[in-house]
């Protein structure tokens, strides 16, 4: 019997802090099988968010930054524009980049920035208590939409990677999910390929992974995982949205 | 038994989407309790485990293991 | 060799040649001359120079840089630094080096963009949240304005703590000749704590985020400690005519400039008036005031606004003596003449007074 799976090496032992079901978890774990398989933990910094992933740098055996909520990506910047050479990348919840982070976010695409954003959305704010987020579907229950969100009153829910790819500076955008196995692994290799877009100078790459958050969704896990595929990526289409060659 | 799988009952949070997922069904959640509370997934040897790891791709909090001969 | 530029301008070229990598900035009158300046010498010079889309994302992108190892700088004016504050914070809590400008102007709100003083206690207590300092730095002129870049860098980096450079719309936009033979090459300051990916060594994290109660405690005190030190060795301030005098005035940056033309008119009427201008408005000279209190009944506060330093007096003093206040707040720039009339009338009730 040979080991067909273990647990990537740059992902320390310490546990995670993540709700039963969460995707936080497969992409932390997903993050650095690529950083493993690509050989980039002695390149990789990381700039954690605000959020449920912040506690990343528990999990990531690779240099870490916690951000300011919302200040991923103009930290990045600041971290890559020093140091060209290294694998610069931001996790960033939907609340961090399409909230309180966007001019920062929107204006790194728009300049180009060889930098990679890790973008989980989960349609709420998770680690406050699931609040409403941005990419909030319409009617959505949330602690703050407790009559479903009204668009009147509350917005319409907001297609990240389709905005940041009317921004000439953006090179590849990819909308993903953790929902399920054959997801997982697309999300691998999306992931993949924004680390290589910006090794090789190409300029600002984004993934957006769609996220189960059975806490704060008041969902059954499996429940959570459907719901994505039936509900959630009828307003966030997965597939790729930008791809410069 | 071309594969089998040994789960971390600590890391284990009896999520349930490994046994979901897994296209044997070789995966059950048991009535034994990890030091968080949690029922956690157990392999069931009886069954035919391929090895093929979708319980290990899908699993949240990294608890499976997966060997293959 | 002297050159006549503006202190905008000066400042950048003393922040290059103090070893300034990154420079991040946001338009705002008035110190948009810095910036433009940092624009034109960082891309000959082939260093890093952003204008930022907001002055938020500026001071997010100097604590990227400063974790990578650079020395970065950014400057804006009033209600921008309002919104670096957050930012400010997240650096001395992750104890990164940076120098922040601010050149102040008329507030509060939009103001205007005439110089003012009134950010003062924005700067020496902290805008932002959490139990931090900065060394504040307030030149008084262009050529000090060149002198005291070279040693925020060194301030910032031997502390390893954000360092602002309090000046106003005068002193930005003024020119004067001023010359930068006496800036000498950055020395080497230890990098042990910076992200460079980790290499040859264990991973590293720089975070402010502390669940534990008595780690985030122990935390604090390790920064109070830092700020202590900063108290009793970082002190600056100059003073004035101050050996015989009989009032002694208390007023920074431009306005101490102002004042020097009123005690000039008011030495000629053999009025005994002198000055002390601190240079460092964080780390206060209270010792120096309180010295001079032995001596000394009467303090003269002048500002540029209603009235804030005035406060780092009243602590300095304690109750001794008698504390005189003059403010002129949203813009206004009093003339040495206009000074030389209050002080006088203060100088002769007080005279009056002890009598």
């Amino acid at each position: 019997m040979k080991k067909a799976y273990v647990k990537p090496k740059t992902l320390k032992e310490a546990h995670f802090h993540y709700c039963p079901g969460c995707g936080h978890g497969i992409i932390n774990r997903l993050l650095m099988e690529v950083i493993d398989e690509m050989g980039l933990r002695e390149k990789a910094i990381c700039v954690a968010p605000a959020g449920c992933g912040m506690l990343l740098y528990n999990y990531f055996d690779i240099d870490t930054l916690e951000s300011a909520h919302g200040r991923g990506a103009a930290v990045a910047t600041g971290i890559k524009r020093v140091r060209p050479d290294n694998l610069v990348f931001s996790y960033q919840g939907d609340g961090d980049l399409a909230a309180i982070g966007t001019a920062e976010g929107f204006h790194a695409a728009n300049r180009g920035e060889p930098i990679s954003i890790i973008f989980v959305n989960n349609g709420v704010y998770g680690m406050t208590g699931g609040q409403m987020a941005p990419t909030t579907l319409k009617q959505q229950v949330t602690t703050t939409t407790p009559l479903g969100r009204n668009p009147i009153l509350a917005g319409h829910p907001v297609r990240i990677c389709e905005v940041f790819s009317m921004l000439d500076g953006t090179s590849y955008l990819e909308r993903v999910a953790v929902n399920k196995p054959a997801a997982v692994i697309k999300t691998k290799k999306a992931i993949k390929k924004a680390f290589q877009c910006q090794l090789d100078g190409k300029g600002f790459s984004l993934v957006e992974i769609l996220s189960p958050c059975p806490t704060n969704w008041k969902m059954g896990t499996i429940e959570a995982c459907r719901w994505i595929d039936e509900v959630m990526a009828k307003q966030f289409p997965i597939g790729v949205v930008k791809e410069i060659s | 038994m071309k594969g089998t799988i040994s789960i971390d009952q600590e890391r284990c949070k009896g999520c349930e989407l490994c046994i979901e997922f897994c296209p044997n069904k070789v995966i059950y959640l048991s009535d034994k309790l990890n030091a968080k509370g949690y029922f956690v997934a157990a392999f069931d040897d009886g069954k035919e485990c391929t090895g093929c790891a979708t319980c290990a791709v899908i699993c949240p909090d990294v608890a499976i293991e997966v060997m293959k001969s | 060799m002297k050159k006549l530029m503006s202190g905008n301008a000066a400042l950048g070229e003393a922040a290059v040649l103090s070893g300034c990598t990154c420079y991040f900035g946001y338009p705002i009158t008035p110190q948009n001359e810095l910036t433009e300046y940092m624009a034109k010498r960082m891309g000959e010079l082939g260093r890093v120079f952003i204008q930022s889309e907001s002055e938020i994302a500026a001071i997010n992108m100097v604590l990227g840089a400063s974790v990578a190892g650079a020395r970065a700088m950014t400057s804006s004016s009033s209600p921008g630094m309002s919104l670096k504050q957050e930012g400010i914070s997240y650096l001395a809590a992750d104890e990164l080096p940076a120098v922040i400008v601010d050149m102040v102007r008329g507030g509060p709100g939009m103001g205007n963009i005439s110089p003012a003083q009134s950010d003062y206690l924005q700067a020496t207590r902290g805008g932002g949240h959490g139990d931090y300092k900065t060394i504040v730095l307030a030149p008084g002129s262009v050529q000090e304005l060149t002198d005291v870049v070279p040693l925020a860098f060194d301030l910032a980096d031997k502390y390893r703590n954000p360092v602002v450079i309090l000046g106003d719309g005068m002193l930005g936009q003024m020119m004067e000749p001023v010359s930068f033979d006496d800036i000498k090459p950055p020395k080497e300051y230890p990098k042990d704590y910076i992200l460079t990916g980790a290499k040859g060594r264990p991973a590293r994290m720089v975070r402010s985020l502390l669940f534990d109660t008595k780690e985030e405690e122990e935390h604090n005190w390790k920064l109070v400690r830092k700020y202590q030190r900063m108290e009793s060795s970082e002190v600056r301030y100059e003073t004035y005519l101050t050996d015989d005098a009989e009032m002694i005035v208390v007023a920074y940056g431009i306005g101490a400039r102002i004042v020097r033309g009123a005690i000039k008119r008011l030495r000629q009427e053999n009025l005994k008036v002198g000055m002390i201008r601190p240079i460092t408005v964080w780390p206060f000279p209270a010792a120096a005031i309180q010295e001079m209190a032995k001596t000394v009944h009467d303090f003269f506060v002048f500002e540029m606004c209603a009235g804030q330093m005035i406060e780092d007096v009243r602590l300095a003093l304690a109750g001794k003596g008698h504390i005189h206040f003059y403010g002129r707040p949203g813009g206004i720039i009093p003339t040495p003449i206009e000074l030389y009339r209050i002080i006088a009338r203060h100088y002769y009730t007080a005279a009056r007074r002890k009598k």
